[in-house]
């Protein structure tokens, strides 16, 4: 069965490795951040692990657990990687340029920070799906958002 | 039955979607509408379109005439004693939330129960959750056993003359489980509790007499049957509907009004206030007529026989597990599990060949957690579907099957 260039974009191999094996799975004994992220509508669900360095500038440690479909668990898993010892700062630069990738929004500001995750812009031609790609990313922002509080 | 030609009343159903013929596998989401509907509302709005009721002019006058025809003539359709019976309404939800909070809130009180069971759709457990809310009511519900169907050892315990109102679903959007409505009603007026039928997804599919089946309430959408969105029915016994308190207020529904307080109109205007739907209304009457010419008995059989044909070719694709009743009797829907594919990954990959199917939770989640399953894909049929498409759809779920392992 022919299959369309948007889809294979869409489901390169990297993305479905990584949504079946993800990596960074699992939690971080307390005391950590927490953040459960959901998409009600499809009931695609992610919880955040994070801990920070001493002086609480540092994503020193990133895990999650979640169910949902391939693009929400495979970014969740990419993203772990890539943000997993980076500054605070740098974490939410890459969440905009991620997300500028996802949604077609201009070109992101670092492309090479932002690695392997470049391959989930097949997304672009998929709109529904960018809630998806965002989960994990909004889950982070709102364990650091917590910290804060 | 020439259903090749029936298909084709089905202007909608002759596109190509992602450069594949169109496979329409959602019509428990809702149906398309054959021509015969859509130049129904064209031609209301193009000569009689008028406010109902108020009017002596001729326009208004048509318009009432079609109005009040379609009342009558859904009366008839599902076995009604009197066209009075019928209440229109925005669709199912709407229905049940009127007997909820009319009904429901002048007849519970603390202590009293309020029955439905584990395979309700959203629009049957939420509106009774709030009325147990409000009146400190107990809201069971009935197992459903892992074969899909309800478990009626545990309605002997369950249904006990504390229950003052039992509303279950006839046809699970979910499952496709046809629940044994006629027993159910029997065994439930035994204890004196009233009953209330979600028939979204029975009405249109099947023939339907409310006074063989023996319930008080049946609610049911237009859309899911041919007629437009936005149009649905109440059915309700008179003796209940003539003691039931309005529910909103305003136009329509009164008899006099003062400034100090008003009179209301007996059933079934008392609970239709403001401009109704009126051409919704008049698509539901032409989609009544288009169904009953194919007849309800022969749309049966044929949804049946497109079901069983779906389960035994899907259950032949590696790593699907299909939930719900796998033999006998059952709705035209085949709700599944492909171990491969998270459901949304799957409709996505069937949308790009031309085929539409949905996946989530189809407003059951307390379902989904009792199948322990995040969600499922589910392919609903309907009259015009053939063979073909539920071949195509193996053939997608077997290439899914290649693409995502």
């Amino acid at each position: 069965m022919p299959l369309s260039e948007e889809l294979r974009d869409l489901y390169q191999q990297v993305i479905l490795d990584h949504s079946k094996n993800p990596r960074n799975r699992g939690e971080i004994p307390p005391p950590c951040l927490h953040a459960h992220g959901d998409n009600p509508s499809c009931g695609d669900e992610i919880d955040v692990w994070l801990r920070l360095s001493e002086d609480g500038q540092n994503i020193d440690d990133l895990k999650f657990t979640g169910q949902g479909c391939a693009i929400s668990q495979a970014s969740a898993s990419m993203m772990t990687q890539k943000i997993k010892g980076k500054s605070k700062t740098q974490a939410a630069a890459m969440r905009e340029d991620f997300r500028r990738v996802v949604m077609g929004d201009g070109a992101p500001a670092d492309e090479d920070a932002l690695g392997e995750l470049i391959l989930l812009e097949g997304v672009q031609k998929f709109p529904q799906r960018v809630k998806c790609a965002m989960l994990a990313w909004r889950a982070v922002e709102q364990a650091l958002d917590s910290a804060k509080a | 039955m020439d259903w090749h030609r029936i298909r084709s009343d089905f202007p909608i159903l002759a596109q190509q979607v992602s450069g594949h013929p169109l496979v329409y596998l959602d019509s428990a989401a809702t149906s398309q509408k054959p021509r015969a509907v859509i130049q129904a509302l064209s031609h209301y709005y193009e000569r009689d379109n008028s406010n109902v009721h108020r009017a002596l002019h001729e326009l208004s006058a048509r318009a009432t005439e079609a109005f009040e025809v379609a009342r009558k003539k859904t009366a008839r359709f599902i076995g009604a004693a009197s066209e009075n019976e019928i209440i229109f309404t925005r669709g199912t939800t709407e229905g049940i939330n009127l007997v909820a909070n009319t009904w429901g809130t002048q007849n519970l009180r603390a202590g009293d129960v309020i029955l439905v069971t584990g395979m309700e759709h959203h629009s049957n457990l939420v509106p009774w959750q709030l009325l147990a809310q409000r009146t400190g009511a107990t809201l069971k519900h009935i197992p459903v056993l892992d074969d899909g169907t309800l478990d009626l050892a545990a309605l002997d315990t369950l249904l006990t003359e504390q229950v003052k109102i039992f509303a279950f679903v006839h046809i699970s959007n979910s499952l496709g489980t046809i629940n044994p409505a006629r027993e159910l009603c029997a065994k439930a007026k035994a204890v004196g509790a009233v009953t209330l039928l979600d028939g979204a997804q029975s009405v249109g599919h099947m023939p339907i007499d409310v006074r063989e089946l023996g319930c008080d309430f049946l609610a049911f959408s237009g859309h899911k049957m041919c007629a437009p969105t936005g149009i649905g029915v109440l059915y309700g016994r008179m003796e209940l509907l003539e003691n039931m308190p309005p529910w909103q207020g305003g136009g329509e529904m009164i008899l006099s009004v003062t400034l100090e307080g008003s009179t209301y109109k007996p059933p079934p205007h008392r609970f239709e206030a403001g401009t109704p739907d009126i051409a919704g209304v008049i698509g539901l009457s032409a989609a009544i007529d288009y169904l009953e010419a194919i007849g309800l008995e022969h749309i049966h059989r044929h949804d049946h026989n497109l079901a069983v044909y779906a389960i035994q070719c899907m259950s032949e694709v590696p790593g699907i597990r299909i939930l719900g009743p796998q033999s006998g009797q059952r709705g035209s829907l085949v709700a599944f599990h492909l171990d491969s594919a998270h459901p949304h990954d799957l409709v996505e990959f069937a949308n790009t060949h031309g085929v539409a199917m949905r996946g989530g939770h189809h407003c059951t989640q307390p379902l989904m957690k009792r199948f322990k399953v995040p969600g499922t894909t589910r392919a609903s049929f309907y009259f015009y579907n053939t063979i073909e498409e539920i071949n195509r759809l193996v053939e997608v779920l077997r290439a899914a099957n290649q693409f995502f392992s």
